[in-house]
């Protein structure tokens, strides 16, 4: 991202929403100076595992594949350990708890023993939650742990080789520009 | 001693530096080219470059380690994971900030020319006339006469694509094809045209990405990587084009590591007889002599190379007898524009990655606009698009429904931001902080400066008048925006060695040469007796090739 692409951003973030911005750019916020844990694995395989269904739910395989394919809960754990700040990996992993037990008294199980139609229905009531708060929050205040959970989620497969390449259309050296491209609906965005 | 002579050294390899030893080896000069940093060599060592946004571990974002690591660059966009190692290593070269300045820096072979940002624009002939006429600093010692010949000169072997428009406060050059706007771009330049008539204009970007090949470089790709270096050699850099130019001529010694710490004066002479060095590596003193000095590493560093020289002669350095040496710091102030929502071109996209976007001249304080509140003005850059995966979409929340849609692109928005002109303030200045090391033991700088009314004023403008042309062009919930600037955010600085007419009020005369020290050349951005409002690199080229042919005919006359 180059100056014109931040500028752009800057731009669009001020204006409306950008998913993500926060993990590429300060915007009117500065982290905690702490150092985050950076050495070994954050999550243990069990968590990751659910990290995998928890993103499938937001992005699931429809005729393309969805996020578990793109292994979104490995690149949560590289991302929630390397750049989050520890306040935030702390909302995070209290978040993930938190979820556990609502889902529990939600649906009687926990979200792995859940249907894909239940996990849907249990996120859909999240979203619903994190949206509310994220609006109403003052700027100083952190995001979500749903909105984490789902913007990890949506870098984590749209940047990935099965989001960018399968979801959406890659080229990696289009070698022409043109500006009057046709579009009609149903056509896949570019990855880049 | 013999084996250290040369007829020229240049301090530097950036932008300006690698112009001057294209120039100085091209005319038959031996020259030594020193640059603080490492080698970074074309192509081999972009090692990033070809990679896909998913070999990145963190897709191109900033760690909290880096976070850390660079408490500078963090406060922009250029932190990231995909070029870190071409930013400077902010705990080995620190500065004073009296006041808040963001410095980033690119300390190697190449310097900023890696991942400047290629836009290139003529200083006009107003803007060489601007401080006489409102009685601002100094008179620019040159006109825009002495200059239009270089400016051609740099244009035709840097490659700048872009169009031929006619403007006055914006001279048009010798370009090759210009890129093409998209279809939302060519709707609102003409609806610009068609309301503003022959006072404003909406016009492609003018850039150093090359749209025709030239010798050894393969025309753009429309990859948009072009801050990770570009194995094409499509956008002018050092590396790309100057470096290989002044190689070919069998003149040029390049030297890596080598900090350059003080211009060596010779009182009897009273001009410069070389440069003393640390080598970065070996923390080893060398000298290296010359009958001219170019001084090319950027506008602070070439302040305190200055500064740190002929102290014994001048207690403030060599040029400081004016007292303006350090003073006059200016930036371009940016970062406050509007955008808006593009309807009626869902049947339309793009395809490939255009590493440029538009300009809007500057249209405030010239004939036919109305009256401002400032002196000066600013143009805008921006850029039409569809929005992509990372845009919130009202009725859906998660799920395949939600996925899909975001597969397709969104609604277009168009944004743009202006890029003001920042005037040249005495008291913005930068000074030697003593108190203070580098890890070569070095005095560091510190910097106190400010934006002040006038800018602030203008920036105000920057929102209305951009909010008031996207919505004649007929974009959808215009809003404005100011995101805060900091000097030193544009990366554009210059002033801190100013030309002038007056040995007495300057740092430099007509040609770039100290006063004090005629066979010792500043010609980057140090030398800018204002600043215009247009990106200044292409000025610098012109500058220092212009520069060169002073030196290089002075040396035979005998007259240096």
């Amino acid at each position: 991202m180059d100056r014109r692409e931040a500028i752009t951003k800057v731009s669009w973030l001020l204006g409306g929403t950008i998913i993500g911005a926060n993990l590429f750019l300060e915007i009117g916020c500065t982290p905690s100076p702490e150092k985050a844990a950076s050495a070994g694995s954050f999550f243990n395989t069990d968590t990751i595992a659910l990290l995998d269904e928890m993103g499938e739910t937001i992005l699931p395989a429809t005729s393309t594949p969805g996020a578990k394919a793109a292994k979104v809960g490995e690149f949560m754990n590289v991302m929630v350990r390397d750049c989050y700040t520890p306040r935030d990996q702390g909302i995070f992993r209290e978040g993930l708890e938190r979820m556990d037990e609502q889902c529990k008294k939600e649906q009687g199980k926990s979200f792995m023993e859940c249907s894909a139609a239940e996990r849907t229905a249990f996120f859909t009531k999240m979203d619903a939650k994190q949206k509310a708060y994220m609006e109403s929050k003052s700027p100083e205040q952190p995001s979500h742990y749903f909105r984490m959970l789902k913007e990890l989620t949506m870098l984590g497969f749209f940047t990935s080789e099965v989001g960018a390449t399968k979801a959406l259309r890659y080229v990696a050296i289009p070698g022409k520009y043109d500006g009057d491209y046709p579009y009609k609906k149903g056509d896949k965005a570019w990855a880049t | 001693m013999a084996e250290n002579t040369y007829d020229a050294i240049v301090i530097g390899s950036g932008i300006s530096g690698g112009w001057a030893a294209k120039e100085l080896t091209e005319k038959g000069l031996k020259t030594i080219m020193l640059e603080r940093g490492e080698n970074i060599e074309h192509i081999k060592d972009y090692v990033n470059a070809n990679k896909h946004p998913w070999e990145f571990p963190h897709r191109g974002g900033r760690t909290q380690d880096m976070i850390k690591d660079y408490p500078v660059l963090r406060r922009d966009y250029p932190l990231n994971e995909t070029n870190l190692n071409y930013w400077t290593v902010e705990k080995d070269s620190p500065y004073t900030e009296i006041k808040r300045f963001d410095w980033f820096r690119g300390y190697h072979v190449g310097g900023r020319s890696l991942m400047w940002g290629r836009q290139s624009y003529r200083l006009s002939p107003m803007d060489f006339e601007a401080n006489l006429k409102d009685g601002v600093a100094v008179d620019w010692p040159i006109r825009y006469e002495d200059l239009a010949p270089w400016y051609s000169h740099v244009e035709k072997f840097a490659g700048i694509s872009g169009n031929r428009d006619g403007l006055a406060q914006l001279p048009d050059g010798e370009f090759q094809k210009a890129m093409d706007m998209n279809v939302v771009e060519k709707h609102v330049s003409a609806r610009i045209k068609a309301h503003y008539k022959e006072h404003r204009d909406m016009i492609m970007g003018r850039v150093a990405n090359i749209t025709e090949p030239l010798p050894g470089r393969t025309n753009c790709q429309y990859r948009n990587k072009c801050w990770l270096g570009c194995p094409f050699g499509a956008y002018f850099s050092t590396q790309s084009s100057t470096l290989p130019a002044a190689v070919a001529t069998g003149n040029l010694t390049l030297r890596p590591f080598s900090i350059v710490t003080k211009i060596l004066y010779d009182k009897d002479t009273k001009k410069a007889k070389g440069v003393e060095i640390i080598d970065a590596e070996t923390n080893q003193t060398y000298e290296y002599f010359a009958k001219v000095v170019f001084v090319c590493a950027s506008a602070l560093n070439s302040a305190w190379v200055l500064m740190n020289s002929a102290t014994d002669v001048w207690e403030g350095g060599l040029g400081s007898s004016s007292g303006e040496l350090g003073h006059n710091l200016m930036d371009h102030h940016f970062r406050a524009g509007a955008s808006g929502v593009a309807e009626g071109f869902d049947d339309k996209y793009t395809y490939g990655r255009r590493a440029n976007g538009i300009y809007i001249p500057r249209f405030q304080n010239i004939p036919g606009d109305r009256k401002r509140n400032y002196l000066r003005g600013f143009g805008y850059q921006g850029s039409a698009s569809r929005e992509g995966w990372g845009r919130e979409i009202a009725e859906l929340s998660i799920g395949g429904e939600f996925k899909d849609a975001l597969c397709e692109p969104g609604q277009w928005r168009m944004g743009i931001t202006g890029f003001g002109e920042t005037l040249p303030y005495h008291e913005n200045k930068i000074t030697l902080d003593k108190s203070k090391k580098d890890k070569w033991g070095l005095p560091v700088l510190a910097i106190d400066c400010e934006i002040k009314e006038n800018e602030m004023k203008m920036r105000k403008d920057m929102m209305e008048d951009g909010k008031e042309m996207l919505e004649i062009a007929g974009l959808k919930n215009v809003s404005t925006y100011d995101a805060g600037y900091t000097m030193g955010m544009g990366i554009h600085e210059m002033g801190t060695a100013r030309m002038g007419r007056d040995p007495k009020t300057s740092v430099l005369n007509g040609n770039n040469q100290v006063w004090d020290a005629t066979n010792v050349y500043v010609t980057d951005g140090a030398a800018m007796t204002s600043a215009g409002c247009q990106n200044p690199s292409l000025t610098y080229m012109a500058m220092t090739a212009r520069a060169v042919d002073h030196a290089v005919k002075e040396l035979k006359k005998g007259n240096i």
